[in-house]
């Protein structure tokens, strides 16, 4: 019991940086724009928040910059796929790349130092004290409360709100956002810079709470993760906390297991366990970009395509 | 119908890159009034009313609304001003509700939508112009017919005074283009303005107020509906006097060439889209299938071409069992499919006018040689096929994406017919034609027929199946509901057949 109180409140943690990118990224495809950056954002908004919070000695601070961080690498994505029409899957690989080598150049001098000051963990009140629910959802950093909350909140703004509803129609169909006066390259600049912003607030989340230190490639390919999570939570924001969470458990999983006797002898079972949640990533990647299944999963039928009004023709 | 202008447009211009689409083109309807935009395709009539619903800015000339001056920069700004226009593709968000398509847009909603409350006002008014329409439903859900009075509805809920259609009849049936008469001289005589924009001179003459015809970008005339005959109507479209009756030889059918029995197939979704279809073409004939888009015209096109995979019966060409067999064996076997897409199926865009044309005949003697292809032969075959069909081309390197869709389905009927097919299936060629284009691609096919192939065309156009069709099959539903010689069937009946029910023979 111990053992899985511990799994599930470790997963939940570990998930949380996850969710932001994937809650973010939801967002982006929603309005039609694929972000393979996420990775890449999620780096720089990781060593941006610990440096900025080393150097200004607050977290919050560095939480901020995190996200201005993520915002503004978004736009970069922003301008060339929307704007300059330019593919969506090579400039967000591009950022992918610019992201993890920047990173590491500036994060360089970081690794070194000091621990940088940390964004607060707490206890809820009463809840906390609750049996197995309380170590499970209420003994964390504050980075997690704001997660439960954000997927809701998320869903609700996507399903039940006017400006939701113009977000799913210029994912859906941009011509017909865009006659019923809904600027289709506004919503998508918005929506791709506030993914990004939440992929910033992710690597904050984890160098400043989840796994506070810098090391270089930190992420260790949860920006992937998140990619996929979005596939396979069909877009929708609660189904992507459920996944957040469940592949939070599976990274935690060998950390876990290390103590188990069956893994002190054969360490080699420890490797495949790790490999988990990236062939998970892998296995949804490849069936999430097979068209037919994308379809009958929800996939915004715009997601990929760059929208030019006067080309719809004479 | 007063005499005050709802709209008036001065000396409109609108140039895109190589075309100018409007030259100096003027056109006003007034309050009531129902007034047809006749014209070829690329006449303009689509720019125009584009610079009238705000999407496009024109780059001269001035538009008055109500008398007043305006300059729309988005549609927005024409939907405020009253201006809606239902798009000849429907401008509505396959996954979301009809109430949310309704809503989409507008500013005065809530940040909370209240759904029901929408809902009933969409309810509403449909009621009043007898548009009926289930609020809750994904507009996936709705039929064609039913996805049209959405659009309707959605520009009459932002109180738009001045209606544009595009093309609204194509997509539906006789007896549903009635209905929807009724409707549009309902919202004439509520002070509604009308533009309908149409190439079908039937449905203009009968419907229209008022006339105003377009020709290469420019204004021809603007009639009272009065009086006038197709054959007029035609001449000053085109500019010149229009064939409506085609030369054809007595039907003389021959073997069966093609013979599908009990065939099921699955739609994109995996839904059954053919039910055990079962229909013969015989040498010498064409069967003309007629039916609501989606009844499983594409997947009946799509699974003799052997590109869609049948789940059940048999299909044999010239007497040989294809019914599993990949599309080259249907090929060699003696079909030639000229599809649906051109710009996607039928051709590879960015390959060159030549290498399209060789696209069958590559892989053998004489174009093949032991490695490599014999490009200057294919470039002599290429004039030649150029030539013979009439293909405006700069050059046979032009990439055929460059060519107008007339002639890229020229491009298409060449290559396919070069290869001396035994089965011809023809899908909607001559949609989005002009005139003239359609002329020739109707006279190919029959020529086609003359020669003893066995043709299965399938078309939207009815006046076009009536016109090129020995046989004509009603497809409803996935199966054919309805087999009529084309000499002795009516249009009403056929008209039923495609809308589903049932008809005494």
């Amino acid at each position: 019991m111990a053992f899985l109180i511990n799994l599930l409140s470790a997963g939940i943690r570990s998930g949380t940086a996850i969710l932001f990118a994937t809650v973010g990224e939801i967002l982006a495809e929603r309005a039609g724009v694929l972000n393979l950056g996420v990775e890449g954002m999620m780096l720089m908004g990781a060593v941006t928040a610990y440096g900025v919070a080393y150097s200004t000695g607050s977290a919050w601070v560095g939480l901020l910059a995190a996200a201005a961080m993520g915002g503004l690498l978004a736009l970069l994505h922003a301008f060339v796929t929307i704007t300059l029409r330019a593919d969506q899957v090579v400039s967000g690989l591009a950022l992918t790349f610019l992201g993890s080598g920047l990173s590491a150049v500036v994060g360089a001098p970081l690794v070194e130092v000091a621990q940088a000051p940390r964004l607060p963990a707490f206890n809820i009140p009463l809840l906390a004290d609750l049996p197995v629910l309380g170590p499970i959802l209420f003994q964390h950093n504050v980075m997690v409360y704001i997660g439960f909350l954000l997927a809701p909140l998320a869903w609700f703004y996507v399903f039940r709100t006017r400006p939701g509803m113009e977000l799913r129609a210029v994912g859906e169909y941009p011509a017909a956002a865009d006659v019923m006066g809904v600027s289709v390259y506004r919503t998508r600049y918005l929506y791709v810079v506030v993914g990004g912003v939440f992929a910033g607030i992710a690597g904050a989340a984890l160098s400043l709470a989840i796994t506070p230190l810098w090391v270089e490639g930190l992420t260790a390919g949860q920006g992937w993760i998140a990619v996929g999570l979005v596939i396979f939570a069909g877009w929708n924001p609660l189904r992507a906390a459920l996944g957040s969470y469940l592949f939070g458990a599976i990274r935690r999983l060998p950390l876990d297991l290390q103590n188990v006797g069956f893994f002190l002898r054969n360490p080699t079972y420890g490797y495949f366990m790790n490999m988990l949640p990236y062939l998970f990533t892998i296995a949804v990647l490849v069936i999430g970009s097979r068209e037919a299944m994308r379809r009958r999963v929800g996939a915004p039928a715009a997601l990929g395509q760059p929208y030019v009004r006067e080309e719809r023709g004479k | 119908m007063s005499t005050n202008p709802a709209f008036e447009m001065r000396n409109i211009s609108k140039r895109f890159p190589g075309v100018l689409a409007n030259d100096n083109v003027s056109f006003a309807a007034a309050k009531g009034e129902i007034h047809a935009l006749l014209g070829e395709n690329g006449a303009g009539k689509s720019t125009l009313m584009s610079v009238l619903c705000g999407l496009y800015r024109p780059d001269g000339g001035e538009l008055l609304i109500d008398g007043a001056p305006v300059d729309f920069r988005s549609p927005r700004d024409a939907i405020r001003a009253g201006v809606g226009m239902v798009y000849q593709h429907f401008m509505l968000a396959p996954s979301q509700t009809v109430t949310e398509n309704v809503m989409l847009g507008l500013r005065d909603t809530p940040f909370v939508l209240n759904t029901p409350q929408l809902a009933a006002e969409v309810e509403k008014i449909g009621a009043q112009f007898h548009l009926p329409v289930d609020p809750h439903a994904m507009i996936w859900q709705l039929s064609v017919g039913e996805q049209q009075r959405v659009e309707i509805i959605k520009m009459l809920y932002r109180g738009a005074n001045i209606l544009i259609l595009d093309e609204p009849t194509a997509v539906l049936t006789p007896p549903e283009i009635e209905g929807f008469f009724r409707t549009l001289r309902e919202m004439a005589a509520a002070g509604k303005t009308i533009v309908f924009i149409s190439h079908k001179l039937d449905e203009v003459l009968s419907i229209a107020d008022r006339i105003t015809i377009l020709r290469g970008g420019k204004w021809v005339d603007t009639v009272a509906n009065a009086n006038l005959t197709k054959a007029t109507l035609a001449s000053m479209m085109v500019g010149r006097e229009v064939l409506f009756r085609l030369d054809k030889t007595p039907h003389q059918p021959g073997a069966a060439q093609l013979a599908l029995s009990q065939v099921q197939a699955l739609d994109d979704k995996r839904l059954p889209a053919l039910r055990k279809l079962s229909l013969t073409v015989h040498a010498g004939e064409i069967v003309g299938v007629a039916g609501v888009a989606g009844n499983g015209q594409r997947e009946l096109a799509e699974v003799i071409a052997g590109i869609r995979p049948v789940t059940g019966g048999a299909i044999a060409v010239t007497g040989q069992d294809v019914t599993h067999a990949p599309p080259l064996a249907r090929i060699q076997a003696g079909v030639a499919y000229v599809p649906e897409d051109r710009s996607a199926t039928g051709s590879a865009p960015d390959l060159s006018v030549a290498e399209n044309l060789a696209l069958r005949a590559f892989r053998k003697a004489p174009l093949a040689g032991r490695f490599v292809l014999k490009r200057q032969l294919m470039q002599q075959q290429a004039q030649k096929l150029i030539a013979q069909f009439g293909i405006a081309t700069p050059s046979p390197q032009t990439p055929s994406r460059k060519l107008s869709g007339g002639n890229l389905q020229k491009l298409i009927l060449a290559r396919e017919i070069s290869s001396q097919p035994q089965v011809l299936v023809a899908a909607y060629p001559t949609r989005g034609l002009d005139i003239g284009a359609t002329e020739y691609v109707r006279k190919v096919l029959l020529e086609e027929r003359e020669k003893g192939v066995a043709i299965l065309l399938l078309s939207e156009d009815l006046e076009e199946i009536f016109a090129l069709a020995d046989r004509i099959a009603v497809i409803f539903e996935g199966q054919i509901v309805g087999d009529l010689p084309a000499n002795t069937a009516d249009l009403e009946t056929v008209g039923l057949l495609m809308a589903g029910e049932q008809v005494e023979a």
